[in-house]
């Protein structure tokens, strides 16, 4: 055997290569677990429940855009309902338009229910719940959403 | 020589000038000759990355026109007066606005300094585009640089997302809308698993977000992981692979060049140049040790020449040029700085910068599909490259090997034709979801016009190979697609959608609100 020649592997090297895939297995262990530092466990957010005001400051017919809360409040016949403005595509804020919503960031459309009639976006506008406080104003809760239709009655 | 200590003290003090400059100039004058020249070169940390001499036909400006070059010193210039930038800057959602405003109004020489970062920052993005371009179509990245491409594809991605991060930091209307869109770009494998009704129980797209803005709205938690982002881990990252890249450079032999003729470049640039003679007796070599070719025995005339003065004049050069491009840009073009970030109305239309605007237009049309699907195929694409086509030729040569510049020009008109006919079907007819209003939203995001112009082009690429039996051509045909397809509808966005993403011939068509 020429000293060129590879060596069988003997016991020197089991243990080596051992030791080596333990290094890298630990070393992979402490990356994972460090990576888990930026995935935050609790989610900081402001609270996304509005008081909007007593019921009877809308009438009926009316449409009421907040702008800051990124909703529209409307009150018909049938009751009370709020379409969030946020675009379901890439979360620009959409604007009223002729036929409904348009989005100014990659044109999708969104007739008055808030049902996507062109662009990108994947779903329709979110409805968002409509409820009271015990002093009466309207809540509406930013964070719940309803099936479309649903509407609260006073 | 018996003397004093105060003598002794003198005399070194007198000397001090000289003894200072021998300490840190070890050659302490001009080289003189060859000799001299090379341990100018090896004896400087920076210098020493260069070999000591290099081969004529890469001085050639027309081989690499400085593009690399221009990509790093537009590099070392954003890192310069980033860190001036830093002095003023403040990372808080409260602070950011006004503490730009400062260094842009008040501070002195801030609204130059900021400047000069701006463009270089869209001068590195480019010339790092346009390098990649040229190493492709030099054919620069077959064996053994193979490597040496996906670490320069690591470098593009690093600066495409210096660039976002930074883009964030003003905490103005473009950069709050920026980086909504950015981050719901990193949260639309929703569209797909929402599609499909399983997000409940495997959410990429959610952790992508979270891990981004770490909170599920822009606010103060996303600016500071931005801002880290931007000023210590994008840099640091960026200098490490930047690192290996010289290095690998190096070890590649310098830049890729076709072999030499047998008679070499004897007459090259118009010189006539030393021939070596064999030397007889030689009977020895590191051959066993070392990889490569023998010594230059008997193999005509020397094609290098040193790397002092020669190279480096030519580096310099290079670096002169970027730094007054960049200081006239910043003299005559003020960085933007929109008002304060408003959560609650964007900008009409809310654009991103111009190198991302390409991408916008796809995600016009399918966030998932434009945003993240087709960003990554181009990406596993290109690094592809080198590993499908792996027959020798044409290295170091533009459009080297047979058919290379027809297949290009070829394919020029072909993605020229399809891109501008796909855009204008866009524009007049709109897409699925205006014939259909109910289809399913899986149906758009497989086929839009985004995902058709990805599967011409690879078809296109497809038919090149089997035409022409060469996998080289049909790199060149889809390489040649990708550059007019970023190229054109870079420039569609930027100048024919205005409010609403509409269609306009010229901004000045915009409707005024
Ligand atoms: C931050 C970005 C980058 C910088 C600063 C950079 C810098 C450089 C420099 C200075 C050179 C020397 C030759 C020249 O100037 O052309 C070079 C060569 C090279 N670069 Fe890059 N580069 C970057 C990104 C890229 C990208 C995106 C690719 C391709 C995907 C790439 C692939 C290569 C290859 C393969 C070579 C060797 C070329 C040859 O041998 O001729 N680099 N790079
Ligand atoms: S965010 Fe509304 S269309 Fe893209």
């Amino acid at each position: 055997m020429s000293r060129l020649d590879p060596p069988p592997l003997n016991r020197r090297s089991f243990l080596s290569l051992a030791s080596l895939g333990s290094f890298f297995a630990a070393l992979g262990t402490a990356a994972a677990g460090m990576l888990r530092l930026p995935n935050p466990a609790v989610l900081p957010g402001p609270v996304r429940r509005f008081k909007l005001g007593p019921p009877e400051q809308f009438s009926a017919g009316s449409e009421t855009p907040f702008a800051e809360q990124n909703l529209v409040l409307f009150r018909d016949d049938e009751g009370f309902y709020a379409i969030s403005s946020t675009c379901t595509h890439l979360g620009c804020t959409v604007a009223r338009s002729k036929d409904g919503f348009a989005c100014p960031c990659h044109g999708s459309r969104f007739d008055s229910k808030g049902s996507v009639i062109g662009g990108p976006a994947p779903r329709p506008l979110p409805w968002l719940e409509v409820s009271r406080a015990a002093n009466g104003e309207l809540i509406v809760n930013a964070d719940n959403e309803v099936p479309e239709g649903t509407r609260y009655r006073v | 020589m018996a003397e004093t200590a105060t003598q002794e003290f003198l005399h070194n003090l007198h000397e001090l000038p000289h003894t200072v400059k021998d300490a840190c100039f070890r050659l302490g004058k001009t080289p003189e000759s060859e000799r001299e020249e090379s341990q100018a070169t090896f004896h400087n940390l920076f210098l020493h990355i260069h070999s000591v001499r290099v081969h004529l036909r890469t001085l050639k400006p027309t081989l690499t026109f400085g593009l690399g070059l221009m990509a790093t010193a537009s590099f070392v210039i954003t890192l310069i007066t980033g860190v001036l930038l830093m002095v003023y800057y403040k990372p808080s959602t409260d602070l950011a606005y006004q503490s730009i405003k400062d260094i842009h109004f008040t501070v002195s020489t801030g609204r130059f300094i900021r400047n000069i970062h701006r463009w270089s920052a869209q001068l590195m993005v480019l010339t790092v585009l346009l390098h990649m371009a040229r190493v492709f179509f030099t054919a620069s990245y077959k064996k053994p640089r193979e490597f040496n491409w996906l670490v320069g594809l690591g470098l593009l991605v690093i600066t495409l997302a210096l660039s976002f991060t930074g883009y964030l930091l003003p905490w103005d209307q473009l950069a709050y809308w920026a980086i909504t869109i950015g981050s719901n770009i990193a949260n639309s494998p929703r569209e797909l698993t929402d599609a499909i009704g399983m997000t409940k129980l495997f959410d990429p797209g959610g952790l992508q977000k979270r891990l981004l803005l770490g909170a599920n709205y822009v606010g103060q938690d996303a600016l500071i992981r931005f801002y880290v982002l931007h000023v210590f881990i994008l840099p640091l990252a960026l200098v490490t692979m930047l690192g290996v890249h010289f290095w690998r450079i190096r070890k590649d032999g310098g830049l890729a060049k076709p072999e030499d003729p047998p008679g070499g470049l004897a007459e090259w640039g118009g010189e006539k140049r030393l021939v070596f003679q064999p030397l007889a007796t030689k009977t020895y070599g590191l051959m066993a040790l070392v990889k490569g070719k023998r010594p230059p025995v008997n193999r005509g005339p020397e094609n290098t020449v040193m790397s002092w003065p020669h190279l480096f004049w030519a580096e310099l050069s290079v670096f002169m040029v970027t730094v007054a491009g960049t200081l006239v840009l910043s003299f005559y073009s003020d960085a933007p700085l929109k008002e304060l970030a408003n959560p609650a109305i964007p900008e009409n239309p809310a654009k991103a910068p111009w190198y991302f605007l390409g991408i916008q237009e796809l995600v016009s049309y399918s966030a998932f599909t434009g945003g993240l699907l087709i960003p990554v195929i181009v990406v596993v694409g290109l690094a592809l490259i080198p590993f499908l086509d792996r027959r020798p030729g044409g290295e170091g040569t533009w459009f080297g090997t047979s058919r290379e510049r027809s297949i290009f020009w070829q394919s020029l008109f072909f993605a020229v034709a399809v891109t501008v006919g796909m855009l204008a079907f866009t524009v007049n007819h709109g897409w699925l979801r205006n014939w259909f209003p109910n289809i399913h939203q899986l149906w758009i995001i497989a086929i839009n016009p985004g995902s058709l112009l990805v599967l011409i082009f690879a078809a296109w690429s497809l038919f090149t190979l089997k035409r022409n039996d060469s996998v080289r051509l049909a790199a060149v045909s889809l390489f040649t697609c990708f550059l007019v397809g970023f190229t054109l509808l870079t420039y569609f966005a930027t100048v024919h959608r205005g409010p609403n993403w509409h269609f306009y011939w010229w901004p000045s068509q915009w409707p005024v609100h």
